[in-house]
């Protein structure tokens, strides 16, 4: 599964793009898994209130399931405009 | 013409509109609106640098477009959206809507403004001689959703 992650959240991170493989059904059970990974992983997801999720690149709710999922987007509220 | 246009080169805003204009022809109302990089408070912005996901901002720019078409009967509507490094006073992004009348032209308007500022994958981080700093969003940003 290709993982991305956009301003701070990848800042925080070290990275905008890697590869994992994951057996996670959620993108909540993804983001524990993650958290797992490496400090950097944990301090980045710290807080769940600031983050927000795309699935093969349509934003989705944590509980949103990862079948079929190819990628998996992380970001801060988005600042467009 | 693309309806839908995320680019880092500056774009005329002025050549924009007329160019919309002559494709709706007859539509009878156009309303544009177009945002700056303004200044921060301390008046030392060096530059704003806009990062975006490729990709998902077409998609999501371009849905955010076909709901305003439908909901406001819109004869026409674009979006063109930077990316990448703009010093102060350049044109971020602007839209366009065209109707038969103008309350539509401006609903319409304002529908996309508010949802491409919180629901398109852009984010935005202000230079300045103190450093960077991500711009944080605004509850208010997620309020306006709630009044479509």
């Amino acid at each position: 599964m290709d993982l991305r992650y956009f301003a701070w959240l990848r800042e925080r991170i070290g990275t905008g793009h890697e590869v994992i493989e994951t057996e996670a059904l959620t993108v909540r059970d993804l983001i524990e898994e993650l958290k797992q990974q490496s400090e950097a992983h944990a301090f980045a997801f710290s807080d769940l209130g600031s983050i927000r999720a795309a699935v093969d690149q349509d934003l989705v709710e944590f509980d949103a399931p990862l079948t079929g999922a190819r990628e998996v987007a992380f970001f801060p509220p988005m600042t467009g405009g | 013409m693309e309806r839908v246009r995320v680019q880092e080169a500056a774009f005329d805003m002025g050549l924009e509109l007329n160019r919309f204009a002559r494709h709706v022809a007859g539509a009878g109302a156009i309303v544009s609106f177009s945002g700056i990089t303004r200044d921060v408070a301390s008046g030392d912005l060096e530059a704003m640098v806009i990062e975006h996901y490729p990709g998902m901002t077409e998609r999501a720019l371009t849905r955010i477009r076909d709901e305003a078409m439908g909901r406001f009967s819109l004869v026409d509507a674009m979006i063109v959206h930077r990316f990448g490094r703009l010093p102060p006073g350049e044109v971020i992004m602007m839209v366009a809507t065209a109707t038969p009348h103008r309350a539509d032209a401006f609903a319409g308007a304002e529908f996309l403004l508010d949802f491409l500022k919180s629901r398109a994958p852009f984010w935005k981080q202000e230079i300045t001689a103190d450093g960077r700093e991500w711009v944080a969003a605004k509850s208010d940003d997620e309020d306006a959703l709630k009044r479509w």
